[in-house]
């Protein structure tokens, strides 16, 4: 790979005034970026580690939400929102594998927004709310297509806001090669009505299956999506699947997480 | 190049780095711990498993100077005070839980941290727990074998060897 | 027997503690004083015609101290191909050049065109960003249907139709087998197309040259199942150099299954960048290199048609297949769709008329060769696959069907159509202890449980043979060898009475130092701590024809023995002088040599010790020292067979099928070490679920490599797989060596994917979908679910 100066501010301040450098890359754990940089196909010129600021490292309530930490492991949040929000553990649970989760961070995935990544369905199925060093991105506004988000140059997640939901649960299925999501459910049910987040499908990233969410605010069972169909148009169509069988698997996981959810 | 310090294997040890240097990298090139293996460049095989401050980490996908003065852990400080094998080591070997030994390294760290984690796992959470590390020789069974007897418990009964 | 294990016993393994405790030695972890790093400049179109390669920017380059080209190179030899195969008309075979570096054209992605040498890797890599390819893209050839009839399309400028051979086996059979098929009452048909896959070895490829300038001698430490011919080939065909001069060191390998049998370009190019630097040079692969530039396996189309009786007794068989061998021809790449696959396409049956035609055919993608099986595979799944869906279509039992055709135990030595004689077998008897150990008769309470979790449970079955050892020189010099195939050990006994034993054969994980150590140690009577096995260094060894073919044992191992005879007959001369007796009266029992009928005796410390002190040898009759060579050619291959048994669930939603269990019965012969032979099975059958499930090696249209990582070549990992069950106790020893083995590295590679396809079928079958027939490997959960929606 490229050379470049590598720098591990303390501090969300020092932090911004690192990614105010030329051709200066936020490393949030690097599960992602050190592939990409050994393709040669990211040269950073300085490299910002952010795992080195306490502030945005852990797991906590915040006024009923639970609170996470922009470069808190999937380890942390597998093991320590499991009693807040079980399924959104199960979730960063299942990401990568054990010592990818040691390093890997919510706040490195969400800024990449990968198309098969895990965590956008929670941020998104939860209606969660993007902390960054200058603002607040409501979930529905942060994710605006395959690896593609609102945040701009040299912003700085600094940690996600999720309401908790009644019941929810993360319905993946695995990509075999990469153990990505080949597609990836989230439902989330609230008092005010159920979101359901998709990944892994769609060439646009992940999104809200709307007709699923209104019928299962209607009536929360695998029956109530039962007459649904998504759409094959816009799926991605690869190597692992066909874009009819990505919408095959959507609507199959949703039923499955809907019977699942706790 | 930047001076480097950490404690690999219980010993403070320091060295030059670029930026761009890989903790597996620093310690097979840097100071000559070639336990540590390197089998793809895109985080899945998991030769190059380490343990920082006590946590499963892939060397090769972590920079060196992002684990400055962490606490490092490799294969080579898996064996017991007087050399013999770790308990663990002594399982890989009681069940042939390894043919090639590219792989293994990195199969014992992964081992030695599930255990950690959860000192009597089940044979699914124990093949869960590795799917992060590929092995082409063994078809797994004498590994997940190994590990289950590592821990402890009766593997009399799991087929064949 | 022995105080630590000897022939039989489940003795673990010794050279575990170094691979336990970080000590291995692989290529990549030997670092020579002064040594310098090589970068490889790879094509990343299938096809081009390179026009200029510019360098002036990279040799400016900080730390660079080479850059070489195909230019460079080409007043070398090739990397010739080791078989040569005649088509059937009386053709030689299509034997482009296959350069160190590729000259004038690229031919496919992967394929090296460069090298930059520097004082570090970095610095190598970031130079060889700088060098300036001028390659103009040609249209690539990726489909082998299309290569063959497309007249324009042309991987090498000289090869019409991209055919390299187009081979009849045995063409004399040709028109009774048609004739049997006119007449026949049944025929089944099956298009079918067996993956291309990558076979990677954990420890990606490596190598470093080391020229020393002083004596003119060559270095090779790489990554080799076969150090000897990677020794042959580079000295004799590609850089033309005396064979003594060259030594090559295969020092711990990480495994191979194929892909580290042949010699590589990179192999010689860093040798000569060795000598024109004056200091080693070493390069490692990535793993991204290996996917492109690693030989592949596998990767037929194949057309099987078989016939039968409405009974389901085999009448013929008949094959047609495209065999894809890439851009340029791997050492074995056409030995193995041809002598390792038609020959073996009469399987355990008797089916009397078999005809065999194979294409081989050039295409822009990377070399296809030898792989775990290599041949055999693809042989066992063409004719298993068709077995079954003959049974579907008689509605036939496929237990039964199969067991009254195989070959029967008293029909041995068994001459097939196809040109094999089968010395020994019990197929019946591995086939019920199949049905017994995968619990036949409980799948129906099994199947009920799935169904009760929605699930759609199968059973698949396949039977399997295998020719290996491979294998006698005299047999495949007529099919078209140019290489022998013996190999060969030499026994030392040191004067304290230890022993070095040097074979030529490798270890690449299948545990040699400690099974050698077993069987000299239980030949000798002393313990297998005193012994040690060398291998991989082509100074210290005679020589040697590697390991793969499952040859190890039955040809390596029984070279070993031959030496240890010697040893035996040699220590029974010395024996006589000591004991002043007729060497006819000396017999050798539990490490001892004594006059028989008498109490006098020497043990072997004492005889060896002796012939390095000879202080008072009649020097006439009786030469000092103890130290024997063997080289042994075996007199047949070896056939090892079996029968294995998959249970798998499917979920009809998503198609993802679930190995629920999975069971092999294996005859290998004598077992040497039970452990080690299970564990090659395991690691066998997890290759073969990989092929049936998971791998494939798949390039798109322009022949780009769609599956060059790990993130989309799907590996086998721990929780994709079950326990295995695993039994070798019906077995019937080799007739022809002395140990009466017959191999088990390639088994669960060769049994089990049409075990496992057929299992699925089955799967869908009992679950209502009786309109699915095949699907082709790797029936991923997409394909699953797609033939279940048509």
């Amino acid at each position: 790979m490229h050379n470049f100066d590598f720098v591990k501010p303390s501090s969300v301040a020092d932090a911004v005034r690192a990614m105010s450098a030329e051709g200066a890359q936020a490393l949030s754990g690097g599960q992602t970026l050190l592939p990409t940089m050994k393709q040669r196909l990211a040269a950073p010129a300085v490299l910002v580690s952010l795992t080195g600021i306490a502030d945005t490292r852990g797991v906590c309530l915040d006024n009923g939400a639970l609170s996470v930490g922009g470069a808190t492991t999937h380890a942390v949040v597998a093991s320590e929102a499991r009693r807040y929000y079980p399924a959104l553990a199960d979730l960063a649970g299942g990401i990568g594998d054990p010592a990818v989760r040691s390093r890997g961070t919510i706040g490195g995935s969400l800024a990449n927004n990968d198309p098969s990544a895990c965590y956008p369905a929670a941020v998104l199925a939860s209606g969660a709310t993007i902390l960054t060093d200058r603002r607040r991105i409501a979930a529905d506004d942060f994710f605006q297509g395959m690896f593609s988000t609102a945040l701009h140059d040299g912003e700085i997640i600094t940690g996600v806001l999720f309401p908790i939901p009644e019941k929810a649960a993360y319905v993946k299925f695995n990509q075999p090669a990469s153990r990505f999501a080949l597609t990836g459910v989230f439902v989330a049910k609230y008092g005010s009505g159920v979101r359901v987040a998709v990944t892994g499908a769609s060439t646009d990233g992940v999104f809200r299956w709307t007709e699923a969410e209104r019928a299962l605010s209607a009536s929360f069972t695998p029956a109530a999506i039962a007459g649904l169909s998504l759409p094959s148009d816009g799926m991605i169509a690869d190597l692992h699947g066909s874009a009819a069988y990505r919408a095959n698997l959507a609507k199959v996981l949703t039923g499955r997480g809907v019977a699942s959810a706790h | 190049m930047t001076n480097v310090t950490m404690t690999v294997n219980g010993k403070a040890v320091t060295g030059d780095v670029e930026g761009r240097t890989l903790l597996s990298s620093f310690l097979r090139e840097g100071l000559g711990l070639t336990g540590t293996h390197v089998g793809c460049d895109t985080s899945q095989c998991g030769a190059c498993v380490v343990h920082v401050d006590g946590r499963p980490v892939k060397s090769c996908t972590v920079f060196a100077l992002d684990v400055a003065g962490a606490s490092v852990k490799t294969i080579e400080g898996m064996a017991n005070a007087d050399g013999s094998l770790g308990v663990i080591q002594q399982a890989f070997q009681d069940h042939h839980g390894l043919q090639c030994g590219f792989c293994t390294p990195g199969m014992v760290m992964s081992a030695a941290a599930l255990l950690a984690d959860n000192p009597k796992p089940t044979e699914a959470e124990v093949r869960h727990y590795l799917e992060g590390n590929i092995c082409r020789c063994t078809g797994y069974h004498n590994i997940v074998k190994a590990v289950l007897a590592a821990s402890g418990q009766d593997v009399a009964a799991v087929a064949a060897e | 027997m022995p105080k630590d294990g000897g022939i039989g016993a489940s003795t673990v393994r010794r050279e575990d503690i170094r691979f336990l405790t970080g000590k291995g030695r692989y290529t990549a972890d030997i670092n020579l004083r002064g040594q310098a790093y090589a970068c490889f400049l790879r094509s990343e179109v299938a096809h081009g015609r390179i026009n200029k390669i510019d360098t002036a920017e990279a040799r400016a380059m900080p730390g660079v101290l080479a850059v070489m080209t195909g230019a460079d190179f080409a007043a070398m030899g090739g990397n010739p191909a080791g078989w040569h195969i005649p088509s059937r008309n009386g053709d030689a075979m299509k034997e482009p050049k296959r350069p160190v570096l590729a000259h004038g054209k690229v031919r496919h992605v992967g394929d090296a065109y460069a090298v930059v040498v520097a004082e570090t890797l970095e610095q190598a890599r970031d130079a060889a960003g700088a060098v300036v390819a001028d390659i103009t893209e040609l249209p690539a050839v990726v489909d082998m249907a299309q290569a063959v009839a497309n007249p324009d399309l042309r991987v090498h400028d000289e090869i019409a139709n991209n055919v390299c051979f187009d081979w009849g086996w045995i063409e004399d059979n040709r028109a009774a087998v048609d004739a049997a098929f006119k007449a026949a009452p049944h025929v089944t048909t099956l298009e079918l197309v067996n993956n291309r896959l990558v076979p990677n070895a954990m420890e990606p490829r490596a190598s470093i040259g080391d020229y020393d300038p002083g004596t003119g001698d060559y270095k090779l430490y790489t990554t080799s199942q076969n150090p000897h011919l990677s020794r042959l080939l580079i000295a004799a065909f590609v850089m033309g150099i005396p064979e003594n001069k060259l030594t090559v060191i295969a020092p711990d390998v990480g495994g191979g299954f194929g892909s580290k049998i042949y010699h590589y370009g990179e192999e010689a190019a860093v040798l000569a960048a060795s000598k024109a630097l004056n200091r080693p040079v070493k390069w490692v692969a990535d793993r991204s290199e290996s996917f492109l530039s690693d030989a592949h396996g596998r990767d037929h189309v194949t057309r099987i048609e078989l016939a039968t009786d409405l009974e389901g007794n085999f009448l013929a068989l008949r094959t047609e297949t495209l065999a894809n061998v890439g851009a340029y021809l791997s050492n074995f790449s056409t030995a193995t769709p041809t002598f390792l696959h038609g020959t073996l396409m009469a399987g355990p049956y008797r089916t009397p008329l078999v005809y065999v035609n194979v294409k081989a055919v050039f295409t822009n993608t990377a070399p296809v060769d030898a792989y775990r099986g290599a041949g055999r595979p693809e042989a066992t799944f063409s004719i298993e696959r068709v077995v079954d869906k003959m049974c579907r279509e008689l509605k036939l039992d496929p237990v039964a069907v199969r067991r009254k055709n195989l070959i029967q135990p008293d029909q041995y030595p068994y001459t097939t159509p196809v040109g094999l004689v089968y010395d020994t077998g019990n197929y019946p008897a591995t086939l019920d202890k199949l049905i017994e150990i995968a619990d036949f008769s409980g799948f129906e309470a099994r199947r009920a449980e799935s169904a009760k979790r929605g699930k759609l449970r199968g059973l698949g079955l396949s039977t399997w043979i295998e020719a290996c050892g491979i294998a006698p020189s005299n047999l495949v010099g007529v099919l078209g060898a140019r290489v022998g195939l013996y190999d060969a050990a030499t026994v030392r006994v040191n004067a304290t009475g230890n022993i070095s034993v040097m074979t030529g054969a490798h270890s690449h994980g299948q545990g040699h130092e400690t099974v050698f150590a077993q069987i000299v140690s239980d030949k000798l009577g002393i313990p297998a701590s005193s012994i040690d096995i060398v291998h991989g260094d082509t100074s210290k060894i005679p020589f040697g024809m590697g390991s793969y073919g499952s040859r190890s044992l039955a040809v390596g191992g029984t070279a070993m023995v031959k030496a240890v005879d010697k040893i035996i007959a040699k220590g029974k001369k010395i024996a006589a002088h000591m004991l002043e007796a007729a060497e006819g009266d000396i017999v050798f029992e539990d490490g001892k040599f004594s006059v028989t009928g008498t109490d006098k005796a020497k043990t072997f410390g004492e005889i060896a010790f002796s012939a390095y002190v000879p202080h008072n040898y009649p020097l006439e009759t009786l030469e000092p020292g103890l130290e024997e060579t063997a080289f042994y050619d075996p007199a047949n291959f070896t056939y090892p067979a079996g029968a294995y048994a998959c249970e798998v669930e499917v979920d009809a939603e998503t198609g993802r099928v679930e190995i629920a269990s999975f069971a092999c019965a294996d005859d290998f012969g004598n077992v040497m070490n039970p452990m080690i032979v299970n564990g090659q099975v395991h690691g066998g059958v997890a290759q073969g679920i990989g092929q049936a499930l998971l791998e494939a090696a798949a390039y798109d249209d322009n022949g780009q490599l769609l599956t060059g990582s790990y993130m989309d070549y799907a590996m086998p990992r721990a929780d994709d797989l079950p326990m295995f069950t695993v039994d070798h106790s019906c077995n019937t020893p080799c007739t022809h060596n002395p140990l009466g083995v017959k191999g088990c590295g390639e088994a669960g590679a060769i049994g089990s994917p049409p075990a496992v396809v057929n299992a699925v079928i089955d799967a869908l079958h009992r679950g209502g979908h009786t309109h699915v027939t095949h699907i082709d490997m790797p029936l991923t959960p997409s394909r699953v679910w797609s033939a279940i929606q048509n």
